[in-house]
Parts: C-alpha cells; structure tokens; sequence
C-alpha cells in the first residue's frame, strides 16, 4: 500500500479512514483504561477508590496498599519460590529445547522424521489429568518444585519455533564445511550454532519464563504444602477467595470509620498485588514486545 | 548438501547415515525421556478409565470394570450440565473471538497512522502476558457488588448495584468478553504478520479500478488471510471441549456453578479432591475422544470446501 499513497484519496477514503481512527481508539481506551486504572488505584486512598472518585489520576496519594502487600509474609515468600521456579524451569527449558530444535532442524540426521512425530503426537494426544498426577506422583514429584518444572521441560511448539529457526538462520554450508575441517556436532552446536542464537534463546527464554510465571494449574494439582506455593496461588487465595490476613486487626472499640478504612484497604492491597505480582513481566516487556510478536511469526510458518 | 551427494545417499543405510550424527541423538535425548515418562506413561495409564483403581493395587494391578465408569457418568445429572456447558462456553467463545482478531488485524493494516498503529499494538498484546489468576481478580475486583467501580457507575446514575458474578446469566458473557479483551491483540498478531504477504500491485490495480480502500481491504486483504484462518479455525475446533481448566475454575462460585461447571473443573473436582480418579479419567478420556472427532471432522470438511488442510 506504500507505493499507492501518492494516488488521490477519494472521498469515502477519508470516511473509510476517519472510522477506522474512531474505532481503534475506542479499543485502544478499552484496553488501556482497565490497566491504568489498576495502576491508579494502588496508588490511591482505598476510601476513595471504593467511593468511585479516582478515575483519571491517584487521589489521596499513599503507599499503604504496598506497605501490607510487603507486611504480608505469605506474599513475599510466594514471589520469591517463583522466581525460583521460573529460573530453574527456564534453564530447563532451554537446555532440553535448544538442542532438540538444533537436532532436528538437520535434514541430514535419519531420525529427525520419528522424533518430531513423536513431538507432534503429544500434541493432539494425552493421558489428561489424573495419569498425569499418578505419574508425577510416582516419580516422587508431588510437593517438590520438580513438579512444576519437569513435566513440561519440552514443549512442542517451542521447539518448533527453534526448529524453524535453526532452519532458515543456519545454513547447511556451514556445516559441511565445519565438518570438512573436522569439527563435530558437537562442537559445531556449541561453539557456531549457539553463539548466533541470541534471538531464538530470547524468544524461548520469554514464552517459557511468562509462561511458568504466570502458571498456577500445576502447582493447584502436585503441591500442597503452602511454604512451596509459587505467588500465583497466594494470589488466587487472596483474589480469588478473598481470604486477606491483615497485619492491623480490627478492635471491637474501635471506629466505624476506621473499620471500614481497613475493609478498603483490604480491596486496596489487591491493586497493588497485581501490580507487584506483575512487576517481573513489566519490567520486561517493553524491551521484548519485538521478540514476542517475532516468536509468533516463525512458528507460523510451516516447519 | 551438494547436487552429487543426492543420489549416493538414497542407497546408504541407516547406520551409515547415522555416522557421525549419533551425537545429535544424544541431543535429543533428556526430551525424548521426560515426554516418554510424563506424557507417554500417562496415556498407556488412560487404562485406568476401564479399570476400578485402588490405590493400593496401583494403576497395573486394579481390577477391570469395562465401561462402567462410562455408563456411570453418563446416567448421572452431570454428564448433560457439564458436556452443555462446556460446548457452549467454547462454541461461544470461538465465534466471537475469531472475527474480533481479523478485524482486528484488517483494521491495524490499514491505520494510515504508523507512529499510532505500534502504540495500540503494544498495547493491545500487553493483556496477554496477565495471568489467569490476576486477570480473573481484576475482574472480581471490578464487578464487585460494593467496592467494585462497575457498580460505583452503576449506582452514581441511580441504579441499583448489580452482583455480576452472582448472575448465571451473565457468567458466560464475562468470560467470553473478559477474554476478548484480553488475547484479542495477541491473536491478531498472526494476521497482521499474513497481511505483510499482501502485493501493494493488486491494490494499485485496485485503485486504478475506481475501488474505494473499504472495497480493497473487503476484497483483497480478508480473501488473503483465508488459508490463515482456516488453520486456526481448524485448530480452536480440535480443542474445543478442552476449553481452558484455570480461567472457569478461577471464576467459579457456587452462585454460578450451574454454568460454570465444564467438563474440565468437574474432572478435577472429581479426581482430585474426591479422589474418584478412574471415574475422573473415564471423563477425560471421553472429552479427548470428542475433541479428536471433531479435529478430525472439521479438518475433513475445510479440506472438501476451501482445499485448507493441516495434513
């Protein structure tokens, strides 16, 4: 359409235009005002957020909400088990992945057509949930961060997304002149393929991190004991079930006022959880947005 | 690989050609036996449907019972609820998210305004990376009866406050739009990528045609994300009974649980806290075979039609 813009723009072109402007900007509020909104009100007096009167900017500015989700010991433990996970499932991840991807992306190795049919099968194919645990289980699995991470160490369309990679970026020439000076698989992966895979590794690195991040289905199935609960299942205790231990408890002397404060507060302390809950994911995004949408657009491609 | 090579190779065997490449085996290896372990293990234990497992006698050892964990969950109230629930909840969702996505896609092509396009972009995707649990929260958060801002509107214009998660009216509405808002941008990214394929030739031609940019984008740009939508539609129709476990189970309450219960939650709820597990597999058994029928039906019949296929 570049080369089309010096032709004039006929009249419902300009409407066509016009409404389309309208409409993006519509969602684009909608999306938008929801996430801002949350950051607003973490921010705000929680008897202004529940009396409806922070809508643009924070009002009564205070810390507090972040002052009890940092108070509430559950919190911060569970932040810390998933950072954890995440580290030790990523590197997982990547170290079962990238050399599978590498493996298979070789026309010339003979058993690259059973192994990824092997993948592709458990796609389409599972023994759902209950096998599943019976397994997890008895591998000695269950209330260990092992649970969380091992299972899913491979998964398939990650690795066809590094499969295609390796398929367009490395060229066969490579290593057929790499193997001519003697130089093995090997040795060939790790000191040739490796080193020119920085955006592959960063793509995988984001879907697997976010992804384990982000997760609480597996930790709800294969982890009971509550001192190795990932955040998101503190989360879904407090957001989800509403069961908020605050540090202040309430006197029976006291106000109503500020009994009520302390019920707003209690709403309040759920913005700011979603926002330090989130903060890894922030802190990222902006720099990997590229990538992201990259990672979509290899895997599209027919491996 | 060089021209000469070709024929030679055709004639060597297996480990010949093996040579030399035994080490990308090794490669493959700590994947191969972690799927075989959690993946394949758990579907040669699927048996346990036809089984009466009892702990102590293991998953090997259980006695056979046939379908009896079929008929019983057939003969049961929950079987209707939770397959009716289930299909409308994904049927539901796949019909109004598919169109928001191209829309989407078509719309964001053809913003005149680069600069503007990226921002609505980034912002669009950012709903995606929220997790299940936050995203469910905030919602909750929102709707609330008291503290909620929907319901602050709602009762700043004089109405009365509405307990939106209470309602099964409205739970399937929620979940579906909640969820449009959330991966919209995100699944649009596949068809903004498509469009990139577009020639800026059929629409030169096109404008020389006295064609407006409306017609252009409705004749030239949507018939070219055909092949793209097929695949995907294909896809979301394969795993149509597996509709995602953690957002219906994070939205459950027992004011909704008449709609809310899929067949997945009940699985679960079955397996794991009522312990009933060859009962809980027997269903999930039934739920994969569905999706794999209708994977299989729908790829048939996109096949016959438009010529798309996935094999």
């Amino acid at each position: 359409m570049e080369s089309a813009k010096h032709l004039k723009r006929t009249r419902s072109d300009v409407v066509y235009d016009a409404v389309i402007f309208v409409i993006l900007t519509i969602i684009f509020l909608l999306v938008a005002y929801p996430l801002y909104f949350v950051i607003i009100s973490s921010f705000s007096d929680p008897v202004a957020v529940a009396g409806g009167k922070v809508v643009l900017y924070p009002v009564g500015f205070t810390l507090d909400g972040y002052n009890e989700v940092f108070k509430a010991k559950t919190v911060m433990r569970g932040f810390f088990n998933s950072l954890l996970y995440t580290a030790v499932g990523v590197s997982i991840n990547l170290a079962v992945t990238l050399p599978t991807s590498y493996a298979l992306s070789r026309k010339d190795f003979p058993l690259n057509k059973p192994i990824t049919l092997f993948y592709i099968v458990t796609m389409f194919v599972g023994g759902g949930m209950m096998p599943t645990y019976l397994v997890v289980r008895d591998t000695g699995l269950l209330n260990t961060m092992w649970a969380l991470v091992l299972p899913g160490a491979l998964g398939v369309y990650n690795m066809i997304v590094g499969r295609t990679f390796f398929t367009t970026n490395i060229p066969s020439e490579l290593m057929e002149a790499a193997k001519l000076d003697g130089c093995g698989n090997t040795k060939f992966f790790f000191h040739i393929v490796l080193p020119l895979s920085g955006a592959i590794t960063a793509i995988l690195f984001l879907y697997y991190g976010v992804g384990h991040w982000n997760s609480y289905f597996s930790a709800l199935l294969y982890v009971s004991d509550r001192t190795k609960w990932p955040l998101q299942m503190e989360l879904r205790n407090i957001l989800l079930q509403n069961s908020v231990n605050m540090s202040k408890t309430v006197m029976t002397e006291e106000q109503l006022a500020e009994k009520e404060r302390l019920e707003a507060l209690k709403e309040m302390m759920k913005y700011s959880l979603i926002i330090i809950s989130s903060i890894p994911v922030l802190i990222i995004y902006p720099f990997v947005q590229k990538h992201f949408v990259k990672g979509v657009m290899i895997g599209s491609v027919k491996g | 690989m060089t021209v000469n090579a070709v024929p030679v190779k055709k004639k060597r065997s297996f480990l010949q050609r093996m040579q030399g490449n035994w080490d990308l085996l090794f490669f493959c290896l700590p994947g191969i036996v972690i799927t075989t372990i959690y993946h394949y293990i758990p579907i040669y234990g699927v048996q346990i449907a036809f089984r009466n497992y009892k702990a102590k006698k293991g998953i090997w050892g259980s006695d056979w019972v046939g379908l009896k964990n079929f008929e019983r969950f057939f003969n049961s109230a929950y079987a209707g609820t939770t397959i009716t629930n289930t299909l409308l909840l994904s049927v539901y969702s796949l019909v109004a998210s598919f169109p928001v996505a191209v829309i989407l896609a078509l719309m964001l092509n053809s913003l005149r305004h680069k600069r503007y396009r990226k921002v609505i972009q980034a912002v669009t995707y950012a709903p995606h990376f929220i997790s299940t649990v936050v995203m469910c929260g905030m919602l909750i958060l929102f709707l609330s009866p008291r503290v909620g801002v929907v319901n602050t509107v709602i009762k700043s214009l004089g109405g009365e406050a509405i307990n939106f998660m209470g309602k099964s009216y409205m739970w399937r509405h929620i979940y579906v739009w909640s969820g449009i808002w959330q991966g919209m941008g995100w699944s649009s990214v596949i068809y903004f990528a498509a469009l990139a394929g577009v020639s800026p030739e059929y629409h030169e031609a096109a404008i020389v045609d006295g064609a407006t940019k409306f017609q252009r984008v409705l004749h030239i740009d949507l018939p070219f994300l055909a092949p793209t939508m097929t695949m995907l539609l294909i896809l979301n129709c394969g795993s149509i009974l597996s509709i995602g476990f953690e957002k219906a189970f994070a939205l459950q309450n027992d004011l909704n649980i008449g709609v809310s219960e899929i067949i997945s939650t009940y699985v679960y709820k079955v397996g794991l806290i009522n312990r009933d597990i060859s009962f809980s597999t027997a269903i999930d058994l039934f739920n994969s075979v569905v999706n794999s029928i209708l994977l299989i039906t729908v790829n048939f019949i996109t096949g016959k039609m438009s010529g798309n296929s996935l094999w």
